[in-house]
């Protein structure tokens, strides 16, 4: 389903400010698999979830989905097979425009957008089901400008847009992390829904232990711009938050152990 | 009282302008300024046509067909060569200006003893008025032409502003207006922001290219330096209207554009009357953005004074402040 072959990405190269940010990724997910990315900051898990989106072009490696290889696709043509939704509450809709024409504006997302009338009756009709359905009572506040709704509503909204039209892929960048927890629970229950409602080919990155343990068939682990731990099958059932804040603490050792090397080779023949 | 309805005629013509800015400024938030130079742009090439003979209506589109070519070259600027939005209007409107010197030969060109469209008001007057030339309207006198002028650019100006309200419900229309409003979001849902961006700018200079080749028409020339000024006089109209309508939805936003131009107009006419120095009219037009810029953020320093601006702009509009 979703293929990459040693995705490369440095930022900044050649400067004093060079970032690594994947060095080498291979991965492969199978249609309907659920993957939870985790990582410290700075270890290329977002960085991994934008190449895949096409918010910039990976500097080496290839990108398939779908069969298609989309390593050179510009990021309006990936939203063809990609539903997105990001941290930040505010970035997935259009405050100043009412929930039914974000909406609408999501249900031709990918689609040549002509001139018909983008909400007409019986679409209309159509969409406030789809919101009824996810029982937040926005339904009668679809003519509302959606800057007008919380966090946690507009994540939720963002959410049903990103999933309106079914995508090959669905990706979550940690997209409860801005939320208060009542909120991220909702978010979390509505993601759970749509994923299993639709068999969801899903990518998401957290920052919480609790959600990739309970969450999906797989994890995976970054850290400086690699993947170190790959877990799935009866392991990921079987894994509890613990074990994963476990092997947060070896990463963090291992790092701990190259500075400190580093700095006494420095010292010995600087 | 011809007075009166010279600058509401002006006013509507200058409406085709206010939609131009709306388009650019506010519905893709693209800060253009290719405005002074594709208004003369329109005025220079249907003027030249006219001379040349072409009739007037086909000059008029081709005045806007010119100015729309205008604004996708700035947007190309910005979209294809990463040139600043700023600078890719300034280097539009700057090298328009010699075009526009190229396409009349000379800096102006006289029109009055041409065919134009303001003839259609002539003949509109006499369907309307018979042959009376004056009307007397309650107990004002008014050429029937001026009155058949004015009906005639309400026509236009409305028949644009309903055309452009009709566009803005489409699923195309759609997709331009969330630009402005979220470009990360309209990327994610497939839109082509770099396509639409040229789109809007295409769109909106033809109109504001029409409205010079419609003003050279009604004031009966088109000069050179015809578009000096006009960008901060469509973005007064514009702040004018959206603080008559008070909200951001994009049917009152054109309806705001088109009441906000000939307020301004009205404005500018009655100072004018007053004994304004006309030399001082972009001066006073600047501070009057300015003002218009500022003076909200200053309002929410001084609370009583807030308030009681709030219940007197509460008055003049229908609808409450936004909940």
């Amino acid at each position: 389903m979703l293929n990459l072959t040693g995705l490369r990405k440095t930022f900044f190269a050649g400067t004093p400010n060079e970032v690594r940010a994947l060095q080498g990724v291979d991965l492969n997910i199978e249609a309907g698999s659920f993957v939870c990315v985790i990582g410290t900051n700075g270890s290329g898990k977002s960085t991994l979830l934008n190449s895949v989106a096409g918010a910039f072009y990976v500097d080496d490696g290839q990108i398939q989905l779908d069969g298609k290889d989309i390593t050179r696709w510009p990021e309006h043509r990936r939203a063809k097979l990609i539903g997105r939704v990001f941290q930040d509450p505010f970035s997935g809709t259009a405050p100043s425009m009412t929930i039914a024409e974000n909406l609408a504006l999501a249900s031709s997302r990918g689609r040549r957008r002509g001139l018909s009338l983008a909400l007409k009756g019986a679409r209309h009709g159509e969409l406030r089901d789809r919101v009824a359905a996810m029982g937040l009572n926005l339904e009668d506040r679809l003519d509302n400008p959606i800057g007008t709704l919380s966090g946690g509503q507009r994540q939720s909204l963002t959410l049903l847009m990103a999933g309106l039209l079914r995508p090959s892929l669905l990706l979550l960048d940690e997209h409860t992390a801005a939320l208060d927890p009542r909120s991220a629970d909702q978010v979390i229950r509505l993601t759970q829904e749509f994923i299993n409602r639709d068999k969801l080919t899903t990518l998401m990155v957290t920052h919480s232990m609790q959600q990739a343990a309970s969450l999906g068939d797989r994890v995976i682990m970054m850290d400086r711009g690699r993947i170190i731990h790959d877990i799935s099958g009866v392991e990921k059932d079987r894994l509890r938050p613990e074990d994963l804040l476990a092997r947060f603490d070896d990463v963090r050792r291992a790092n701990q152990l190259d500075e400190s090397a580093a700095e006494m080779l420095r010292a010995q023949y600087v | 009282m011809s007075l009166l309805i010279g600058s509401l005629t002006i006013g509507l013509i200058l409406s085709l302008l206010a939609y131009g800015i709306l388009i650019s400024f506010r519905v893709v938030a693209f800060e253009d300024l290719t405005v002074d130079g594709s208004l003369a742009l329109g005025g220079a090439t249907t003027a030249s046509l006219i001379v040349g003979g072409v009739h007037p209506v086909l000059a008029t589109l081709a005045g806007a067909a010119a100015g729309a070519t205008a604004g996708a070259v700035t947007a190309t600027l910005h979209t294809r060569f990463d040139i600043n939005r700023l600078l890719s209007g300034i280097l539009v409107m700057t090298a328009l200006y010699s075009v526009n010197l190229r396409i009349m030969g000379k800096s102006n060109i006289p029109l009055l003893t041409q065919r134009t469209v303001m003839d259609y008001a002539d003949g509109l007057a006499t369907f309307l008025f018979g042959d009376r030339s004056m009307l007397h309207v309650a107990s004002w006198q008014a050429s029937s032409r001026d009155v058949a002028s004015l009906l005639l650019m309400l026509v236009v100006s409305s028949g644009v502003g309903l055309a452009l309200f009709a566009f803005f419900r489409t699923n195309f229309g759609l997709a331009l207006q969330a630009i402005g409003d979220n470009t990360r979001m309209t990327r994610a849902l497939g839109i082509n922001v770099e396509f639409m961006t040229t789109f809007a700018l295409f769109l909106g200079n033809g109109l504001i290219g029409m409205a010079g080749a419609l003003l050279a028409q009604y004031q009966g020339f088109a000069d050179v330096q015809m578009g000096i000024g006009m960008l901060v006089w469509g973005v007064a109209s514009v702040i004018l209207g959206e603080s008559l309508v008070g909200t951001k939805k994009i049917g009152y936003l054109i309806a705001g554009a088109v009441m906000g131009s000939v307020l301004f107009r009205l404005l500018v006419a009655i100072a004018l009357r007053w004994g304004l120095n006309p030399n001082d009219l972009k001066l006073i037009t600047a501070a009057f953005v300015f003002a218009a810029l500022v003076l909200p953020k200053m309002l929410t320093r001084f609370p009583a004074l807030n308030s009681f601006v709030q219940r007197t702009v509460g008055v003049l509009r229908k609808e409450p402040a936004d909940a």
